[in-house]
């Protein structure tokens, strides 16, 4: 029996159909995967920054007990392959070659030089202690600023720690003016804000640590990963170590959360895959979290060098960025890509007349780098929503007055940006309007001034955060057009199956994001079938053979439009059927509500009865052939943009530095909504990694080199009890370049939170001179801020309204907004 | 090793076990209970918790060999007879998970704390789970969802041990 359908799934706060497993244990994450003769891995790391392999002796380990081979670099060949970088940012980018386990050479502390395979995994880490590696230290280049400058050298046999330098000017590029001509009327009579942001590394630290196992039993070689990227994955495989594709079958089980962290092709996975092809039997290895956040990708980490140029009324006539990015030892698989992304969303919402954006990639002696939550959108909505407070603080109005004297206005869109984008759809006013109004806006400044005229130990400040993203990645011509080396389109394929049920395979792959539940609610209302009927695949490249995946929020906008057409499809096929079984002409028929009618009749078929009678074939219209499986594969003509207005309220307790967040609230243009209720919680738990960049986390490294916040003892996670309740809403501006009219929330949260909460502690501290607080704001920073109190209470140089006049292409800061 | 027998999930079990073994594993790789998940190596993240005599712990922060003798629950072991229990239906009615690993954690723990405190206000809520992270629901409707428990009247509706 098939369930009824309802009206509209589309809309609807469905629950999830994930969740029943999830909430009895009856998960598949990829450590519990356990096969016949499964052995063991346990890797042997450098503790060295940077050093040369003088020795590895594995014999001790060799004898320990249940010990099958110890395996260092030098014992394998080709076969080992590489880890890939799929963008090159330029065509002259320097890219050190990427072993998986090298045999000469570390490049940073957690670097796997061999691995220990054993009957258990207890065993294995036990052995890999008894390895002896001698290691002759090299001067590690850890400092981004340093590493720049070429003073100490990564990978010394490249004579540069520079790797490619990307840039856009809208002055060559036609889109706009030159932003020299900008700078240099506004120093004459006008506005130039100069500042210097860090953003600081971060670590995506999903919950599930990756693990892998390979199973080279069979015809075909299965990885089991826990990955976001199964397809990518694939072909990455067979590109690099010699397996056909058609030979590889990739499965990302249940997957426990990625955030950009498991959008990686990873030393582990290829090790394991070499590993398991040398002993002929399956092989897991499940990460520490200790290794999980010392070896897996980090995020963020840049120097921002910002130069803003506005007119005194507040008009701003142009931006210059200038960005040292940090890649870490090797160039990941995104890698550079990542500031990339950003340099087109430093212009926001506003109408920049001129825009100039250059990003230098440094390699460093550091975990390699890629992309977290947002990827390179967070650090340059962070950027510009700092500096459009910090125009607003120097033109003397509120910092929503600012941003509405420049944005884009609603009657605007399309609209094509100073970065060559064109916007389709958006209203900022609304969702300003509406945020305001949530919020207590005016109320709360009525406070902040009481408070300050009281001289209150306790001061409040108010963060605005009016922010915009580009999300479906992505047109495959414009990734052309950047050289990234594949496309962006989607797959998805719908199967009738004979008991009227219906099977949907997407080649997006889920990790948390609830695919099955909305998908299944698109899917529900195209055919008309009920929403227990239709079954969403995914993440099994036998299943869905095609994909390309999950990240950049993508899955719906491009995902879904791919499972529109699929559908649609297969309603086209079945048209003929239908019309012959009714005994009627094509063209009168209809399709609606699941039902196949022949118009100004009563005489009709439901879907599931036409999927029943071509299963027969019994009885088909000549020349059709007896099936309604169809696919589609999806190429976006365009990205979509989010945006929104996020207003965050902060208590600063001055006499000790403390934070509380009192208020937050948020409303979101997301286009469409499919289910509110996946929604919500895409926004919540974006607002909290946000949110968590601003106040507490940070990888900190040492002076030579080792990663001090290795455990969550140190990389500081928030809690239920650091975070509040958020007040969410929406205003919608459906997407106009495809039928769904959504437009990707994964990310939004994490990009809009940061610059608002970082507004809220500068705006209740900007009557003590300061101007800046460098993240994470920690009680300490603002404790000193506060003390410092002037040219912005610098904490380890992070406030900097004054470049260094001796450096070159910086000019001196005459009008400047410090 | 060391001969060890408990009650896991209304079983009783019996194994010999190494005196290191952590009770976690001694679940997952003994008795197949993958329900329970590893999240860190520092006791930090809670998503292997479970009950140990009607009392949450995390079972990396145990011995296998101290279980002797107890009874032990865990995420497959709560609900009854095919009925969820009010917590797990909770989560799933407002959202309170989304990739799930720290969910069976996070539910076990939500169980003791309305076990302890049938009424929490929403900051004893979070108090009660500050030993347990999650990385993507920014805990707001995982407090909505003990919240929404306590409300049903969540721990005298299920039995936990």
């Amino acid at each position: 029996m098939t369930a009824t359908a309802v009206d509209h799934e589309i809309g609807r706060d469905r629950r999830r159909k994930e969740d029943q497993r999830l909430i009895t244990g009856r998960t598949r994450w990829t450590d519990n995967i356990v096969l016949p003769g499964m052995l063991h891995l346990a890797m042997v790391r450098s503790p060295f920054a940077h050093a040369n392999i003088a020795s590895i002796d594995t014999s001790e380990a060799q004898q320990a007990p249940n010990v099958i081979a110890v395996l260092t670099g030098a014992d394998f060949g080709d076969e080992l392959g590489v880890c890939i970088n799929a963008w090159p940012i330029t065509p002259d980018q320097v890219t050190p070659v990427h072993s998986p386990m090298p045999s000469d050479r570390v490049s940073f502390a957690g670097e796997i030089v061999a691995v220990v395979v054993a009957r258990s995994a207890a065993e294995a880490r036990d052995a890999a202690e008894l390895v002896e590696v001698e290691y002759d230290e090299l001067p590690a280049a850890l400092d981004l600023k340093e590493a720049a400058a070429d003073s100490v050298l990564a990978h010394p046999d490249l004579g540069t720690n520079k790797s490619a330098l990307w840039v856009f000017d809208s002055g060559e590029a036609g889109t706009g003016g030159n932003v020299e001509d900008a700078i240099g009327k506004a120093r004459a009579d006008g506005i130039v804000i100069e500042r210097e942001y860090r953003q600081q590394r971060l670590i995506p630290a999903f919950m599930e640590p990756r693990s892998v196992v390979v199973d080279p039993t069979g015809e075909q070689l299965v990885m089991y990963s826990a990955t976001q990227i199964p397809h990518i994955l694939r072909f990455a495989l067979a590109a690099t170590t010699g397996v056909p594709e058609s030979k590889i079958r990739v499965i990302a089980p249940d997957v426990g959360g990625g955030f950009g962290g498991k959008l990686q092709v990873t030393p582990e996975e290829w090790i394991a895959w070499a590993v398991g092809r040398r002993v002929g039997k399956p092989v897991k290895y499940t990460e520490t979290r200790s290794e999980s956040l010392m070896s897996g990708h980090h995020g963020r980490d840049q120097w921002q060098k910002l130069t803003l140029a506005a007119e005194k009324d507040g008009t701003v006539t142009g931006l210059k960025v200038e960005l040292l990015a940090d890649l870490g030892a090797y160039v990941a698989i995104v890698g550079g890509g990542v500031p990339v992304l950003g340099a087109f969303m430093f212009n926001a919402i506003y109408k920049f007349p001129a825009y100039h954006f250059a990003c230098q990639t440094v390699l460093t002696n550091k975990t390699w780098t890629d992309a977290y939550r947002g990827a390179g959108r967070p650090e340059a909505t962070y950027a510009i929503e700092r500096l459009m407070d910090e125009l607003a603080a120097e033109v003397g109005v509120d910092p929503l007055e600012v941003r509405e004297k420049n944005w884009i206005k609603h009657e605007e869109f399309p609209f094509t940006t100073v970065a060559g984008l064109e916007y389709d759809s958006g209203n900022y006013e609304a969702a300003t309007a509406k945020a305001r109004q949530m919020f207590g806006y005016d109320e709360l400044r009525a406070e902040q001034m009481a408070r300050r005229a009281s001289g209150d130990p306790v001061q409040l400040g108010i963060g605005v955060s009016t922010f915009t993203e580009m999300c479906g990645l992505a047109p495959s011509r414009v990734l052309g057009q950047l050289d990234y080396g594949a496309g962006g389109w989607e797959y998805a394929s719908v199967r009738m199956l004979a008991t009227g049920k219906v099977e949907v395979t997407t080649g997006a792959s889920a990790h948390g994001q609830g695919h099955e539940t909305a998908f299944s609610q698109i899917v529900a209302d195209r055919l008309g079938v009920a929403f227990e009927d239709v079954e969403v695949l995914h993440g099994d490249t036998a299943v869905a053979h095609k994909g390309l995946d999950t990240y950049g929020s993508r899955s719906l906008a491009v995902g879904g439009e791919a499972l529109v057409r699929a559908a649609d499809k297969v309603v086209e096929k079945a048209k003929p059927i239908a019309a012959h079984l009714l005994e009627a002409s094509v063209e009168d028929i209809d399709f609606a509500g699941g039902r196949f009618s022949v118009r100004g009749t009563d005489q009709g078929m439901a879907i599931g009865e036409i999927a029943t009678a071509v299963f027969a074939a019994h009885n088909l219209p000549d020349g059709v052939e007896p099936s309604l499986d169809s696919d589609a594969t999806y190429d976006p003509v365009n990205f979509s943009f989010p945006h929104g207005t996020h207003l965050c309220a902060i208590e600063v307790d001055t006499e000790t530095g403390a934070l509380k967040m009192r208020k937050y609230v948020c409303v979101d243009d997301v286009g469409n909504i499919i289910n509110p209720l996946i929604v919500s919680g895409q926004v919540h738990g974006g607002l909290v990694q946000g949110i968590a960049q601003a106040l507490w986390e940070e990888a900190v490294y040492d002076d030579s080199g080792t990663l001090v916040s290795g455990s969550f003892v140190d990389y500081l996670l928030p809690t239920a009890a650091d975070t509040i309740s958020f007040d969410i809403d929406h205003t919608t501006s459906p997407a106009t370049t495809h039928s769904l009219g959504v437009k990707g929330v994964g990310e939004a949260g994490t990009i809009a939170s940061t610059p608002a909460v970082v507004n809220a502690v500068v705006d209740a501290l900007r009557q003590y001179g300061v101007h800046d607080i460098q993240m994470p704001c920690t009680p300490e920073r603002v404790w000193r801020a506060i003390q410092g109190g002037g040219a912005g209470g610098s904490t380890e140089g992070a406030a900097m309204p004054h470049f260094d006049p001796s450096e070159p292409g910086q000019d001196s800061t005459e009008g400047a907004g410090a | 090793m060391t001969r060890i027998s408990l009650t896991v999930d209304g079983a009783t079990v019996a194994d010999d076990v190494e005196p290191r073994m952590l009770l976690v594993q001694y679940l997952r790789e003994r008795l197949g209970k993958t329900g329970t998940v590893i999240g860190c190596d520092t006791s930090n993240c809670g998503a292997c918790t479970v009950h140990l005599d009607g009392q949450s712990v995390k079972s990396c922060n145990v011995l296998a060999v101290q279980a002797d003798g107890a009874t032990v629950t865990t995420i497959e072991g709560l609900a009854q007879n095919g009925t969820l229990h009010p917590v797990q239906e909770a989560f799933r009615e407002c959202h309170g998970l989304q990739c799930g690993f720290c969910t069976p954690g996070m539910i076990m723990q939500s169980v003791d704390l309305l076990n302890n405190n049938p009424s929490p206000s929403e900051e004893e809520i979070r108090l009660g789970l500050e030993g347990n992270l999650c990385r993507c629901t920014g805990y707001h409707n995982i407090v909505r969802a003990v919240q929404h428990a306590a409300a049903q009247g969540s721990s005298t509706a299920g039995a936990t041990s």
